[in-house]
């Protein structure tokens, strides 16, 4: 089988949770599909002309508007007569999708194009240098949001863009993982599947900006989704339709592999916090692994 | 067919007959009318596009920056802030060399906000790559697209063009205007061939990173185009003459130059008022003239320089300022003439209509009343002295 749609040889960090997403989503939704790509770290390490890792159309134009131009592009394959025949995926990292691109995003979704937009949570800027966004998680160390005397690093809780994308009445809003990747090609083949806008993010741990071992990329990921720091979801028709159920394991197991959360260890009130936050996505989204006794 | 019909809705009867696959638009005064009658039109069958109703102008320059992606003729309208807006992406679609025609409703830029018209707006957009053409009258804004269409998607060209029309003053003025048959613009203008777009039977990267080893000739080729467009630019307005039965003399009209000592020089809708004072002024015995530059990008040098070689006396009338320095147009005249033998020599700079003050006859008049011996430098026509005597304590 040929999957290389997003080749090997490009420039990604070893360890990239972006690129091993990628590749997934693309391989999934196969070659007749044409990419729109908000620039960052996904655009840079797969296009340093002349090399290009794509085997499907692929356009960049700017930061913040894929949405746009896929929305551009998918009117000018109607005006062809071609949608019917071919997917169109709009894709950017978390900065892109939930912070200067929110409003082009919304634009996309309110109009109803016939689109898959897949956002790409790292939780921060990476491609600048680590720099906090809307979908940095509360208390995190970035190059921004900096730990210190006065500060346990970034302030807020990240924003909801799943229910803020699930708001605008789409048919279908998803999260995923780089931790469990045929779940990402599982909901990237049904979304495809349906017609209308489509919204995907997917939790891309990032070894340089997270300061975690490249070769945990996975298990960092998983930990996220087992502690209920990252659930991940289904939403079909605004109800919720599907969720993974975890064992529910402490955050600090997730906390304490990365870097950025070094800062919290020695301070448990902190910790609390964070693990407030997991107890309320366990409880909104019913996360809970029941046992056969039903406990 | 010959039509008393208002600017604004002469523009969607033209794009109608240019066939575009996706047209995207913001709604801003005073460009609205244009892309509410393509709306109606979409709405009627009597257009066969995708209409796209974009959140914002940046979204809308990026919709159709899609649809020529994706290999579709693509159309737009904005103007002021809304030209601003999508500056970004302006700058993007020149880079990406995809074609396009957008309508420039020339308006007044903020603060203050004023909805009415000067040419701030795209001139400060001078530098982004794109071929742009100022209108005099209506039926010349309609002919501009469809020439606008033709250079943007030859070959050799593929660059965008911005068609720049006054606003208010022929986005809302009414004048009789023949508005060719389709049959004519199908001739002229035949269905859009893309020489490369998003195709999943033959995928190709577009929008790459590019790095100091390759980005410096992308610019140059830019560079290079434009200058090759002093060449395509006159020809297929005269073709397009040719066809449609006009007069149009290419990136510049002199308008009773030959004998002239002094010439105004300017853009946009002020020429025909230029060309009626000259009317007058001739009939006393005045030897003046105009030079009307149609194409200000790319910039026609050698027919600006050939024009007015032997005039002595040039008045440069600018709808915009480069705050803090020269007059845009004026400064790129001078320029023009620097080192030339065979020059003006007084080359004047007059600023007026900003923000909608009209430039009446008399406007015009005292620009060639003090377009004398005495060089000067940005004067400003028609300021009233009494507001400037306000102060703020």
């Amino acid at each position: 089988m040929n999957n290389n749609l997003l080749s090997a040889g490009h420039t990604a960090c070893s360890g990239c949770g972006q690129s091993l997403a990628a590749r997934m989503v693309i391989d999934a939704a196969g070659k007749n599909t044409v990419v729109v790509n908000n620039t960052g770290c996904l655009e840079v390490f797969s296009t340093a002309y002349p090399e290009s890792a794509w085997g499907v159309p692929w356009v960049h134009s700017l930061f913040e508007n894929a949405a746009a131009v896929a929305s551009g592009v998918e009117a000018g394959l109607i005006y062809l007569g071609k949608k019917d025949s071919i997917n169109v995926i709009a894709q950017g990292g978390d900065g892109s999708t939930a912070d200067i691109g929110l409003q082009a995003l919304s634009g996309m979704l309110e109009r109803g194009h016939d689109i898959l937009y897949v956002c790409y949570d790292n939780e921060a800027y990476m491609n600048t240098g680590v720099q906090r966004s809307g979908l940095t998680p509360f208390d995190t160390n970035t190059t921004t949001s900096p730990s210190g005397k006065k500060s346990s690093g970034n302030i807020r809780p990240k924003k909801p863009m799943p229910e803020i994308a699930n708001a605008h009445g789409i048919p279908y809003v998803a999260t995923a993982s780089a931790g469990y990747p045929q779940d990402i090609q599982r909901k990237v083949k049904k979304a495809l599947s349906i017609k209308g806008p489509k919204y995907l993010q997917i939790h891309v741990p990032c070894p340089l900006g997270w300061r975690h071992e490249p070769n945990l990329t996975i298990e960092v990921g998983k930990l996220a989704v087992e502690c209920g720091l990252y659930p991940l979801i289904e939403y079909e028709s605004g109800k919720l339709s599907a969720v993974r159920k975890i064992s529910a394991k402490p955050v600090e197991e997730y906390l304490k592999v990365q870097g950025r959360f070094k800062h919290l260890l020695s301070n448990p009130e902190e910790i609390k916090k964070i693990q407030a936050i997991a107890d309320y996505n366990i409880e909104k989204y019913g996360l809970k692994l029941q046992t056969e006794a039903g406990s | 067919m010959r039509q008393f019909i208002e600017g604004s809705h002469a523009i969607a009867e033209v794009i109608k007959l240019c066939k575009p696959g996706v047209i995207s638009a913001y709604p801003i005064t005073p460009q609205t009318h244009i892309v509410e009658d393509l709306a109606q039109m979409v709405a009627d069958g009597s257009v066969d596009a995708q209409f796209v109703n974009v959140e914002s102008e940046h979204s809308a320059a990026s919709v159709v920056l899609g649809g020529a992606a994706a290999g579709v003729r693509s159309y737009t309208a904005t103007s002021s802030q809304g030209l601003f807006y999508m500056s970004e992406v302006i700058f993007n679609i020149a880079g990406l060399r995809l074609p396009l025609v957008l309508t420039c409703a020339n308006r007044a830029v903020s603060a203050p906000i004023n909805i009415w018209n000067d040419q701030q707006d795209s001139i400060s957009l001078r530098d982004a790559g794109w071929i742009q053409l100022y209108a005099e009258d209506i039926q010349e804004a309609v002919d501009l697209h469809i020439i606008g269409y033709k250079i943007s998607e030859d070959k050799d060209v593929m660059l965008p063009v911005m068609v720049c029309m006054d606003g208010f003053i022929l986005t809302h003025g009414i004048e009789t205007v023949d508005i060719p048959s389709q049959e004519q613009v199908d001739k002229f203008l035949p269905p859009y061939k893309a020489l490369y777009k998003l195709d999943v039977d033959d995928p190709m990267t577009i929008g790459p990173l590019v790095g100091p080893d390759y980005y410096m000739e992308t610019r140059y080729a830019i560079q290079k185009t434009l200058g090759d467009c002093l060449k395509i630019i006159p020809q297929a307005i005269a073709d397009f003459s040719k066809d449609f039965g006009r007069n149009y003399s290419g990136l510049v009209e002199a308008y009773q130059v030959k004998d002239a000592e002094r010439v105004i020089i300017a853009m946009g809708s002020v020429c025909g008022s230029i060309k009626d004072v000259v009317d007058e002024l001739r009939s006393k015995g005045k030897k003046v003239g105009l030079l009307k530059i149609v194409s200000y990008r790319p910039f026609p040098v050698d027919a600006i320089c050939n024009s007015l070689k032997d005039v002595p006396k040039v008045a440069v009338l600018d709808k915009a300022v480069s705050l803090g320095s020269y007059a845009p147009l004026a400064s790129e005249i001078r320029s023009a003439f620097f080192g030339k033998k065979k020059a003006p020599k007084v080359i004047s700079s007059f600023i007026a209509g900003l923000g909608g003050r009209d430039i009446t006859k008399d406007s015009i008049k005292e620009i060639y009343r003090l377009l004398t011996a005495k060089e000067l430098q940005e004067e400003f026509i028609d300021l009233k002295p009494e507001l400037l005597k306000e102060k703020y304590e």
